[in-house]
């Protein structure tokens, strides 16, 4: 593929582009698997959410 | 009725777990749909799209520096709104969306920076000057920064919310300053080509890719932004857990000190 003069420019607004992109989404993934690894973790730990509480079955009851 | 027919769309939304529930399930579906478009877009951008007249083969960077421009935009009118929101109605998830948007906003704005300049070089034979247009973008780009500086300083949650809210709002007043820059100022960069009252100035051929792109990176912005938001309300059960558990701690230290 032929970009002419100027394709050192092109060429590097699509890498800086697609660089920028591909941080952003790595960065949002690895954010949501280690908060949801902490709140396993804590929640078997037998610290649950009070909704979850109130949701579970009563089995002292 | 039930109560829950009786409840707005926007009621219905912002009950975080059922925000979770179908933002679960809206996700994966969303993320195809953006990665289809955008590849297909790159595929006209590459191998359909002719050169520009004027400008040549560099007119390939309008097609991704134009949604960044616009995503930029768009992310702090996004903010905007979530502040409002927040701010008059207090709904439970503006401040989430708020929050979620700001680093999306900076990291597009930033792209629209970056790729302008590189447009720049080959076509004005500068990578920056201090025009209208690019130093509005500029300062957005600082807006954004200044917006993740202030919550990250402030520990109260509700707190750095509300004032993030009231910048957030009052910053928005750099939108139409960005956007009708070209048009009050005598600037180097190009006036509106796409929206514009009396329509496109663009030949189709070059609209059609560009178009595509637009949307493509839209609805990536959209998934990334709704990504961000779950994340933000993984970020807040988590704090609000640990904070329980450490008063459990406390108390039961002092109930057995006290025996």
């Amino acid at each position: 593929m032929d970009l002419g003069p100027h394709a050192a420019f092109i060429w590097a607004s699509y890498v800086i582009y697609g660089g920028v992109v591909a941080a952003l989404i790595l960065w949002l993934v690895w954010d949501g698997s280690r908060l949801k690894a902490k709140l396993a973790e804590l929640e078997a730990r037998g610290v649950s959410r009070r909704a979850q509480r109130s949701a579970a079955p009563q089995k002292d009851a | 009725m039930s109560h829950m027919t009786q409840q707005s769309l926007t009621q219905r939304l912002a009950n975080p777990t059922r925000f979770m529930d179908l933002s679960r399930r809206i996700l994966p579906w969303l993320a195809g749909a953006a990665a289809a478009l955008i590849v297909y877009a790159l595929y006209l951008a590459f191998f359909v799209a002719p050169p520009d007249y004027q400008q040549g083969e560099t007119v390939k960077i309008m097609f991704i520096h134009v949604p960044a421009a616009w995503l930029g935009m768009m992310g702090y009118a996004l903010i905007a709104i979530s502040s409002f929101g927040y701010l008059v109605f207090r709904h439970p998830l503006a401040d989430v969306s708020a929050k979620a948007a700001a680093p999306l906003g900076a990291a597009f704005t930033f792209l629209a920076l970056v790729t302008g300049s590189l447009w720049g070089k080959p076509m004005w034979g500068t990578y920056w000057v201090w025009d209208a247009r690019l130093t509005s973008m500029l300062i957005l780009l600082f807006l954004y920064l200044g917006l993740m500086a202030l919550r990250s300083a402030i520990e109260d949650e509700a707190l750095a919310g509300k004032l993030c809210a009231v910048l957030g709002l009052v910053g928005v007043t750099i939108l139409p300053i960005i956007k009708f820059s070209v048009d009050w100022w005598n600037t180097l960069h190009q006036p509106a080509s796409v929206i514009r009252m009396d329509g496109p100035t663009i030949h189709n051929d070059l609209l059609i890719p560009l178009v595509y792109s637009a949307i493509g990176f839209s609805l990536l912005f959209f998934t990334l932004h709704m990504k961000g938001m779950r994340n933000e309300i993984l970020r807040r059960r988590l704090k609000s857990l640990t904070m329980a558990e450490v008063d459990r701690a406390r108390t039961v230290s002092a109930s057995a000190a006290a025996e």
